[in-house]
């Protein structure tokens, strides 16, 4: 009896975790592997093991389409995870002010998270309709000149997916902060007021600094959430007008399943793999030197 | 990025909550015109989120006469029903007109089974990586959680040729193990922290009156895992209920969920645009999750919080 509870490798949990084996092995290990290894082939509708080298990567970033996609995800995850941040870390601020029915506006801010990316793209679609929205609207009330409709030109339909995906998000940017915010020490606070320090001098010097927790969980929430756009741009803009908000995500799927050049669509894919791989080799590589600085300290 | 990371955002959103209990809060009392800035700002904050809804619920009562006029954001003179009908019975995707019930009942038939079957196979997981650890399983777990920031594109095209060599490809089941297997990271990440906060004595006791693996989580864990159960279940059902991208991929066109329905009656480029009967039919896609959400309150923020990870 006693043998066994020490015993490393005890049956069933190894079959009580057979789905997470599968799924750890079969599908993030095997299946990303398989995605990588078909991005080096000429496969188009199915997967063949026909070799050819880089010439996929190649076609890849001589695709006007996928350049177009590359700039747009910088562009669209710079400005939201920005814009994001700030407005959601206001939010917090002012939520944090022992304001009333504070319930009420918490509930106001987070309720566009619950609704799905495509019911957010359809209400900012309409919103932003030149001949139903807003600009329609305002042209009612007597600003006959009003001009509004950013979905319409390619140089502004970005801007508007970031306002979306602005909708929906930042409610918990917001949360998350605010948790932040009241895990803070309220001797702090009293500290930087005798020593005469502005309040929002408190909030960029002292406090922000001290959220660094809440910031990077937001953050990486942001980022996760941007590399993955798919859902807000297929129900918003279609990934037009032209091409103007395509996406890597909306590019790789159409490739996958419209135009059926699986080796193409799987190098997009891989190229999207990279700076995840990247980022998670780096933390790692933080969190090992950061437990072996302390291993040594002790 | 690490599972530590994550970690720390349950304790976080424990943080005590201090509207109108303390007398003094953290920050010096404000000047009144202060008061009225933060006001300002905030009912002007709360004016950006919800008139987009506004506008969509007044507009899906109105005739379509009524909205050509283009008073967006006036009440419906003669408020009809007719719309959410239309949208609910007789909406068109291409050729069938039929309305969004049948997505409706898709959606059910795939966030059902895929929320039960992932919460099972999460709470095992949690409860073995915590309590039966064996030889590599932390290495299984890494790789599950590394599944979690994986963009989906990587995994998709695998999994649609796994799934179709074994004949699940566009049907009920292949949606449903979807769901499971992109659910796994982040409901095991959830349910392993929950265990690992549980006394280790409880565990070992019922080790030394012979209990078993699966007894001990069947008569101990189990019961006690209800609070985490919530947070996984409204999770999950707001997660599979407006998953877009799976359904449309892996369920094949007789089980498309209803997001999917949703977007092809809205986004079809045939026929007059019924812009009241699209927004009905938005509201009914959104009703589901918006009333967990509105039901279930600060769980609702504790889930997202731990699981928007999932994205």
């Amino acid at each position: 009896m006693r043998k066994s509870w020490r015993h490393r490798f005890h049956l069933p949990a190894v079959i009580g975790t057979i789905p997470m084996i599968l799924v750890a092995l079969g599908v993030f290990v095997i299946g990303i592997g398989f995605s990588v290894l078909w991005s080096f082939t000429s496969s188009k509708l199915f997967p063949t093991y026909d070799f050819v080298g880089l010439a996929q990567y190649r076609r890849l970033w001589a695709d006007n389409r996928w350049l177009v996609s590359v700039n747009n995800i910088w562009f669209f995850g710079l400005m939201s995870i920005t814009c994001n941040m700030v407005f959601g870390y206001l939010l917090a601020v002012f939520m944090d002010q022992r304001i009333r029915q504070e319930d009420l506006f918490r509930s106001i801010f987070l309720y566009p998270f619950a609704m799905s990316l495509i019911v957010t793209g359809l209400v900012w679609q309409w919103a932003l309709d030149p001949n139903l929205g807003l600009q329609e609207a305002l042209r009612n009330w007597g600003w006959s000149s009003f001009s509004f409709a950013p979905l319409v030109s390619a140089e502004t339909a970005l801007y508007a997916l970031v306002v979306a995906g602005i909708w929906q998000g930042s409610g918990v940017t917001m949360a998350i902060l605010l948790a932040g915010l009241r895990g803070i020490d309220e001797d702090i606070w009293k500290a930087a007021r005798v020593d005469g320090i502005p309040t929002w001098r408190t909030h960029v010097s002292i406090v922000a600094p001290m959220m660094k927790g809440a910031f990077a969980t937001a953050f990486v929430l942001q980022c996760v959430g941007v590399v993955r756009v798919y859902d807000l741009v297929i129900a918003m803009t279609g990934g037009g007008p032209g091409i103007a908000t395509s996406m890597p995500a909306v590019y790789v799927i159409q490739l996958i399943t419209v135009r059926q050049n699986v080796g193409q669509g799987m190098a997009g894919a891989t190229m999207m793999l990279l700076p995840v791989l990247i980022v998670l080799a780096f933390s790692g590589i933080l969190l090992w030197r950061r437990t072996r600085r302390q291993e040594a300290g002790v | 990025m690490t599972a530590g990371q994550i970690t720390a955002i349950q304790p976080l959103q424990e943080a005590p909550h201090q509207a109108g209990v303390a007398p003094f809060g953290p920050k010096p009392r404000r000047i009144s015109a202060g008061r009225i800035g933060i006001y300002a700002f905030l009912v002007v904050a709360a004016l950006f989120f919800l008139i987009p809804v506004y506008i969509m619920i007044v507009t899906s009562l109105k005739g379509m006469p009524e909205i050509r006029l283009g008073h967006l954001f006036n009440l419906p003179g003669e408020p009809t029903f007719q719309p959410w009908a239309d949208a609910w019975l007789h909406a068109c995707t291409g050729r069938d007109c039929n309305g969004l019930s049948p997505g409706f009942y898709n959606s059910v038939k795939i966030t059902l089974p895929s929320v039960i079957i992932s919460i099972i196979c999460a709470s095992i997981n949690g409860y073995a990586l915590t309590f039966w650890p064996y030889k590599g399983a932390n290495l299984l777990f890494g790789l599950l959680v590394f599944g979690a920031f994986v963009p989906y594109q990587v995994v998709i095209y695998p999994l649609i040729i796994g799934l179709s060599s074994v004949g699940l490809f566009a049907s009920l089941p292949g949606i449903i193990i979807v769901h499971t297997i992109f659910g796994m990271p982040i409901l095991t990440l959830l349910f392993r922290n929950f265990y690992a906060a549980i006394p280790v004595e409880l565990f070992k006791a019922a080790r030394v009156d012979g209990a078993g693996f699966w007894r001990i989580f069947f008569y101990i864990m189990l019961p006690m895992s209800v609070p985490i159960t919530v947070v996984a279940v409204i999770l999950q059902v707001t997660g599979i209920w407006n998953d877009f991208l799976f359904g449309i991929v892996f369920a094949g066109r007789s089980n498309w969920p209803m997001t999917v329905q949703l977007n092809n009656i809205v986004n079809t480029t045939t026929g007059v645009r019924e812009y009241n009967v699209n927004m009905a039919a938005t509201i009914l896609t959104a009703a589901v999750p918006l009333l967990i959400y509105f039901i279930s309150g600060r769980w609702f923020v504790r889930g997202i919080a731990a699981g928007a990870v999932k994205g």
